[in-house]
């Protein structure tokens, strides 16, 4: 549970630890999006770490990362084929960003840090937490141009007007990132003063 | 001696590159070109046949890509030489895109068919611009963002890490078509490209890094670190990748490749730019650090789409 949480909270993938920034800003224009490359990461994350976990005796040292280069490319073609045959029309829109989930620093970095030294079952829940952490970083942000951006949440009209259409626009995911990362920082600055006052 | 022998490599790859240039006017046609956005200008080896030549219903057009569709000929006009004919067409063409002509029954011949294409030079040119530009891998596309935030403090970091990027793009790129085309589509192999590309770019990576050590070791130095970040980029496994979906050949893989690196560089080099008077400039305490060079880099994003629409040939 700790595990879980680190990973969606004070280590999310997104706002706190800044790395997988590419989809974050390029297709994160729907919370549908943001959910179902959130779902291909999730997956990809969780199975990765487990093999990795499984097989963390047998790999040498000294030939470690091409080996979790590999092992994520494999679950990754894994996951490409399984959207391109069932989901054919959200596997178009997220385009190229499926596949390149393969280059995502993310995953490599827990494969590193955690699951090659942790339990099968540690590195499961690790996996799970920082893939949760991605899933609902992008959801955020694919709420927040939905919503502003063409009066929607989950393509369902809400707002009935749209209130700012620039954020639909693909160069607003730039500014909602750095927006929302210094609302981030700003509760965090928030907290240490009324702390300090105290 | 070495400087002679560099010579003939250029002026034969000159060669290489200009070759089918010479090699398409041939028989009754001339030559032919797009003149502005919907005329196509064709001239013939010799004067033809006036009615036959001004008479629409000889000509069918199309673009290469669709048969299907037939494009409409507003009129054709022959020159007092008749051997220059305009032909004029009733909406614009897409002139990116090379469009076949047929012409029945001129100078007694019953069918003559040839293509109508903007120079491949010119071709070319326009995808290493389009990559460099209007589909600029960081500002439109949103690719290599960990690394483009991560190094584009300074300057001269900036430019050495645009530097390999590039050098690592072209060496990826081209092996991957390579193998991609003669090894992975042959033998049906398709399934298996993001674990080729992947390898393929890692090896890229480690290549260059020994290389460099051995051959400059000053520069190797300089670039140190970085070398190790640009394996995990899904800029450079993103130009394979793109690739293997449109079915380019080796110049335009080459292009695409220096286009893309070039892009990357232009794309550092600015964001340091701003960034060293970043430094100087009185940053409200939230928005120190990543967050502000978000709001900038959107700004570049901004202004990036006014590149697109830029047509130069």
């Amino acid at each position: 549970m700790q595990l879980i949480a680190r990973g969606i909270l004070s280590e999310n993938p997104i706002f706190r630890l800044a790395l997988s920034m590419c989809p974050a800003v390029g297709i994160s224009t729907t919370v549908m999006n943001g959910l179902m490359l959130g779902i291909a990461v999730l997956f990809v994350q969780v199975f990765s770490s487990v093999t990795i976990s499984i097989f963390k005796n047998v790999i040498h040292p000294r030939i470690r990362i091409p080996t979790y280069t590999l092992t994520i490319a494999t679950w990754v073609t894994v996951i490409d084929l399984v959207l391109a045959a069932y989901l054919p029309e959200a596997y178009a829109k997220m385009g190229i960003f499926v596949k390149l989930i393969v280059a995502f620093a993310i995953i490599t970095m827990r494969l590193e840090m955690f699951a090659c030294k942790e339990g099968v079952k540690d590195s499961f829940w690790d996996g799970l937490g920082m893939g949760l952490g991605f899933m609902i970083g992008m959801m955020v942000i694919g709420l927040f141009r939905e919503l502003l951006g063409s009066g929607a949440i989950f393509g369902y009209d809400v707002l009935g007007f749209k209130p700012l259409l620039f954020f639909i626009l693909p160069s607003a995911g730039f500014f909602v990132v750095g927006l929302m990362m210094a609302f981030f920082n700003w509760i965090e600055i928030f907290y240490k003063r009324s702390k300090g006052l105290k | 001696m070495t400087l002679a022998k560099t010579r003939y490599i250029v002026l034969a790859s000159l060669f290489f590159l200009l070759a089918p240039i010479f090699a398409r006017a041939e028989g009754l046609i001339a030559g032919q070109s797009f003149k502005g956005n919907n005329e196509i200008v064709v001239t013939f080896s010799g004067p033809v046949d006036r009615t036959a030549a001004e008479e629409i219903k000889n000509y069918t057009v199309y673009e290469e890509p669709d048969p299907d569709i037939r494009l409409v000929l507003k009129s054709a006009t022959l020159a007092e030489d008749g051997k220059h004919l305009i032909l004029h067409f009733v909406e614009p063409l897409n002139t990116a895109i090379p469009h076949a002509v047929t012409i029945k029954g001129l100078a007694g011949i019953e069918k003559t068919t040839f293509k109508v294409s903007k120079s491949y030079l010119g071709y070319l040119f326009g995808i290493l611009i389009s990559a460099l530009l209007i589909n600029n891998f960081v500002f439109t596309k949103y690719l290599g963002l960990c690394v483009f935030f991560g190094t584009s403090k300074k300057k001269d970091t900036a430019k050495g890490m645009g530097v390999v990027f590039t050098l690592v793009m072209v060496a990826s790129a081209l092996m991957s078509w390579f193998f991609y085309n003669f090894i992975l589509i042959p033998f049906n192999l398709n399934f298996l490209q993001i674990v080729i590309f992947i390898g393929l770019v890692s090896l890229t990576v480690q290549a260059v890094d020994t290389v460099l050590r051995k051959v400059n070791p000053i520069l190797f130095n300089s670039f140190g670190v970085y070398l190790v970040l640009v394996i995990a980029n899904c800029v450079i496994i993103a130009v394979p990748l793109i690739l293997a979906n449109s079915n380019y050949n080796v110049f335009e893989t080459f292009m695409l490749a220096l286009g893309a690196g070039g892009g990357f560089l232009l794309a550092l080099y600015l964001m340091s730019s701003v960034s060293e008077r970043m430094q100087l400039a009185n940053i409200p305490p939230t928005f120190k650090g990543l967050p502000i060079a978000f709001i900038v880099a959107g700004q570049f994003a901004m202004a990036f789409l006014g590149f697109s629409g830029l047509q130069l040939f």
